[in-house]
């Protein structure tokens, strides 16, 4: 791939759930990051091919948005190699489950809740605004964009076999890995981030520690039927209103 | 009310963030709290309600298909009142966080709202997609974009418009003192970023021992200071 397609691409990428809806999901926004791959096809944007691969490609499709780089070099592959459209279609329908699941896990479940509460534990300790912020953005975005990158590599070299990419194991056992650091992590930021928000030490930090767990021991049992956030704010709500009316 | 137009266009660039584009996470509350209040001149009030919101978040995980609130313009919407209000004054945080979270439930219904357009853009634009039109394919992209944009604005100044001389009003007459406040709306959110994070990874072996070792080294650098 051109290195000014490569990077039109990439930044597309960034842009795939632009049209995000309950039809096609991310269909559109994948035939929107290959459309300046496919301008390579005999008889460039006015040629049937390309028609009907921007076709093809803007269907239903789903995906982690960060993985899908890899489906779209994948996909990119094969349209320019002239795999038959059959096969590309059982190629998409194929790869849109593990692209999910393993992308949630992943970023969503394993590299996100990392990144967030490291960059807490630095606030709790008393960063300044500002390196709290760098230390969440950089972080994230380095493991965020260098796996846009590996995918959309990836999936252009290796083509319709990509799916042996799956295999990786960053992929496979980097959930389970960053699960144990984040869950350690989690368990520094906690203390760290009540002390430096409650003003005062000692017994007022160990009975709002205290009353945390248990709440957390509650919702946890509850969990699926309370959400944690909903839960807050009809109780932060309540504690206003008694403050205004007593 | 000068700083609404900066602000509402502040929260349609970090509202945008969580779903189209470029999902860099500037719109964690964390991040965007952080710049909301030092958009109003208090940084470090802002990310007070940042790393508080941020914990209520970690319960939250944008997967898919699923509803979830939208963070960005909440952290906007509450950074901002809490920065603007003065931290110093009892209750600031706490009516920070509730404008937060009040924004972030309807603003989960909002992108929903945006879902449901942009698939009626989709299907209106479905014979030029099957002719192979590039020019529907960059079109709705773009209509997709602009529409998140401008949802994320709206909410964001109606928010802040509704929610500012309530958040005035209320804190002329709070009567729990500081640290009353400030505990109770830090207690709720560990409880819910610990409920969150026994959900998230104790299926993970070693996970739970994992957060044991962490916790103890914690209390011990709160102890040690």
């Amino acid at each position: 791939m051109p290195a000014l397609t490569w990077v039109n691409v990439f930044s597309r990428l960034l842009a795939i759930q632009g049209s995000w809806n309950y039809e096609n999901l991310i269909g559109n926004g994948v035939g929107f990051c290959l459309e300046p791959v496919l301008r390579q096809l005999p008889g460039g944007t006015h040629g049937p091919a390309f028609k009907a691969a921007i076709s093809r490609e803007s269907a239903y499709f789903n995906a982690h948005p960060y993985l899908a780089a890899v489906a779209v070099g994948a996909l990119a592959r094969a349209e320019l190699s002239g795999v038959p459209a059959e096969r590309i279609e059982r190629f998409r329908t194929a790869l849109c489950g593990p692209l999910g699941s393993v992308g949630d896990r992943l970023v969503w479940a394993g590299w996100l809740p990392f990144c967030s509460l490291l960059a807490l534990v630095a606030f709790g300790l008393g960063a300044r605004p500002l390196a709290v912020l760098l230390i969440f953005l950089l972080l994230y975005n380095a493991g965020h964009l260098a796996l846009r990158a590996w995918g959309l590599h990836v999936g252009w070299t290796r083509g319709l076999g990509v799916a042996s990419a799956l295999a990786n194991p960053v992929l496979r056992q980097g959930p389970a890995h960053l699960a144990r650091a984040a869950a350690a992590i989690a368990g520094v930021a906690l203390p760290l981030t009540v002390a430096h928000v409650v003003p005062g030490r000692g017994s007022v930090l160990a009975v709002v520690l205290i009353a945390a767990a248990l709440t957390a021991a509650v919702l946890v049992r509850l969990h699926g039927r309370v959400e944690g956030y909903k839960l807050a704010l009809v109780l932060i709500a309540l504690f206003a209103l008694v403050s205004v009316a007593r | 009310m000068r700083e609404l137009l900066p602000l509402a266009l502040l929260g349609g660039a970090l509202g945008l963030d969580v779903v189209c584009f470029p999902q860099m996470m500037i719109s964690r509350p964390l991040v965007a709290a952080t710049i909301a209040g030092a958009f109003v001149g208090d940084a470090t009030t802002g990310i007070l309600v940042g790393a508080t919101l941020e914990l209520i978040a970690l319960a939250t995980l944008p997967f898919g298909a699923s509803r979830y609130p939208e963070w960005g313009s909440a952290a906007v919407v509450g950074g901002a009142i809490a920065a603007t209000l003065q931290m110093d004054r009892a209750g600031a945080l706490t009516i920070g966080v509730l404008a937060g979270l009040a924004t972030a439930w309807v603003g989960g219904w909002t992108l929903v709202k945006l879902r449901q357009f942009n698939a009626w853009l989709a299907r209106r634009q479905r014979p030029a997609l099957d002719a192979g039109s590039r020019g529907a394919v960059a079109g709705l992209q773009i209509a997709g974009l602009t529409a998140d944009f401008v949802r994320a604005a709206t909410l964001t100044a109606v928010s802040y418009l509704l929610l500012f001389p309530v958040s005035y009003a209320t804190l002329g007459v709070w009567s729990f003192g500081d640290r009353t406040s400030r505990a109770v709306v830090m207690g709720l959110a560990i409880a819910v970023a610990a409920s969150a994070a026994w959900t998230n990874f104790h299926s993970a072996r070693g996970a739970r021992w994992c957060f044991a070792a962490g916790l103890a080294v914690g209390l011990l650098v709160l102890v040690a200071r």
